[in-house]
């Protein structure tokens, strides 16, 4: 036991508690009541009882287990308050039974049933990534609300609305089956990419242009899912690939707020421990010699960016060769456009744009359609024609790191 | 649990030979299987009345309860343990009768 007293100590416990076994208390209670909701009062209120008692009585040898047993009687007293007609057999059950223990399939850890349901494909995308945030990263609603940008009452009726179809429709507590496993898992990894992206490129006029919380949030998330389904290719490469973007996040913005393109960036400032450890899962997934889903392939792309010293060394062919992989798998207008600025360092800025032309029917509201033609044009030495697609480019980006570069790069002209 | 698989079209087409083909084997699966309630198909909005009998008189008016462009043509009752059951028969059943179909439980 820690001395009690020690205040600061007891705090970094608490907050290593939360993070740590937040998940794993709702998971154990969402199984044992059948509920997300009253996992969720019930583990907050145990954390709340953690937060009153542990600077005066200590931190617990295992606060896990505290908590775990301190969120079980408080959701007793919970049933036991909304019970009041007094089933005295459906109570006996609940304080004696911890349940049939069901069959469990290769993986059971109840924090992956509990990413599973909270990323379910019945639930619309922005509720997948609240309900996410809320009951595995255990954000407040308060937290969420402020990081998407709404009102804290709309997020909570959000993640209200989603508890109440989880339970009426009967979206099952469970790892999917096998056949369904693939399309769920990817399903996950959507929410978790969209976490981090939101967190990488925010956008608004009075945010932050990079949101550190929700990319740290959507790595430790992503890292749990890997460590839960360690055979997942997918997730090992997701998780290498937001680790060889954050490695960057130093040298991505300037301190005026400016975003910097990685052929500008300060690459001593790149954060090297990330990036062994993206490389070191980019190579385990080559070694493993199994065809790379779309997340393995983008790590490998910024693996060759961030093994250059400078940005004139950087293998432009290999970045082709992995985009040309790409686009077989999902042939969609942002992937080739993303192909054709690579094409650009390799055949020139004249190939490279006939290529963008002719996304402009599909892409003509993204601003980087019209940022990469603005680039392509002015080293053609079109400068007007370049100055018409910067204004259209900053006229529709949304980030104010992006507006800025966009703007001193027109500026330049 | 029991759901409501409502079978959603714009058309009031009968369903081809080829549609009923493969509705008829999707049906024999859901009884084989244990997920059959009922089932059956319906005439398209132009055929519907509506009843208000709430009041002092009945009254009755000619057509849908809601003018849209999408309606109800069909639907199943299925028996299944949980919404992942539901939403892989609804699936297949989309499939079978080559329409849009949505999931909701009873309660």
């Amino acid at each position: 036991m820690n001395v009690p007293g020690d205040g600061v100590d007891v705090r970094e416990e608490i907050t290593r508690a939360h993070r740590d076994e937040w998940a794993r208390v709702v998971g154990a209670l969402t199984r044992r009541f059948g509920g997300l909701d009253i996992a969720e009062e019930a583990a907050a209120e145990a954390f709340a009882t953690a937060v009153e008692r542990w600077p005066a009585d200590g931190v617990p040898p295992n606060p896990g287990a505290w908590l775990t047993t301190t969120a079980n009687r408080k959701a007793i007293d919970r049933l036991r308050r909304e019970n009041k007609r007094g089933d005295k057999q459906e109570e006996a059950q609940l304080l004696y039974d911890d349940g049939p223990s069901e069959p469990l399939g290769a993986i059971e850890d109840e924090r992956l049933r509990l990413i599973f349901i909270c990323c379910h494909p019945a639930l619309a995308m922005e509720t997948r990534v609240a309900l996410t945030l809320r009951m595995v990263a255990g954000l407040t609603v308060a937290e969420i609300a402020r990081a998407f940008l709404v009102r804290e009452t709309a997020m909570g009726q959000r993640i209200t609305r989603a508890k109440g179809k989880i339970k009426a429709a009967g979206i099952p507590y469970r790892v999917p089956s096998a056949d369904d496993l693939p399309t769920r898992v990817s399903g996950v990894l959507a929410v978790l990419y969209l976490v981090f992206n939101e967190g990488y490129l925010a956008t608004g006029p009075d945010v932050d242009p990079v949101r550190h919380d929700l990319t740290a949030e959507a790595i430790r998330l992503t890292r749990l899912t890997r460590v839960l389904m360690p055979d997942d290719g997918e997730a090992a490469g997701l998780l290498a690939l937001m680790l060889l973007i954050e490695a960057r996040r130093a040298a991505r913005v300037s301190p005026s707020g400016e975003l910097i393109a990685l052929d500008e960036q300060d690459r001593g400032s790149w954060d090297a421990a990330l990036i062994a450890e993206g490389h070191q899962l980019v190579r385990e997934r080559l070694a493993a010699g199994v065809a790379p889903g779309r997340y393995q392939i983008l790590a490998a792309i910024n693996a060759v960016h961030t093994s250059a010293r400078e940005a004139g060394d950087t293998d432009w062919s290999q970045v082709v060769a992995l985009y040309d992989q790409l686009v077989r798998l999902d042939a969609s207008p942002i992937v080739v456009l993303n192909r054709a600025i690579a094409v650009a360092e390799l055949d020139g800025p004249e190939v490279a744009l006939a290529a963008v032309d002719r996304l402009g029917d599909e892409l003509g509201d993204y601003h980087a359609y019209h940022a990469t033609r603005g680039e392509l044009l002015r080293r053609l030495g079109y400068g007007q024609k370049s100055r018409t697609a910067y204004d259209k480019a900053i006229e529709l980006a949304g980030n104010s790191a992006e507006i800025a570069h966009l703007t001193r790069r027109r500026d330049q002209l | 649990m029991q759901y409501l698989v409502s079978v959603i079209t714009d058309t009031t087409d009968l369903a081809t030979p080829d549609e009923d083909a493969a509705i008829d084997v999707f049906n024999d699966r859901l009884r084989a299987e244990g997920y059959w309630v009922f089932a059956g198909g319906l005439g398209g909005p132009d055929t519907a009345t509506v009843i208000d009998n709430r009041g002092a008189e009945g009254l009755f008016s000619d057509g849908p309860f809601v003018e849209s462009k999408e309606f109800l043509i069909g639907f199943w009752i299925i028996e299944a343990p949980d919404l992942d059951v539901a939403l892989k028969l609804a699936a297949e059943g989309s499939k079978a009768c080559n329409r849009k179909v949505e999931v909701r439980p009873f309660l």
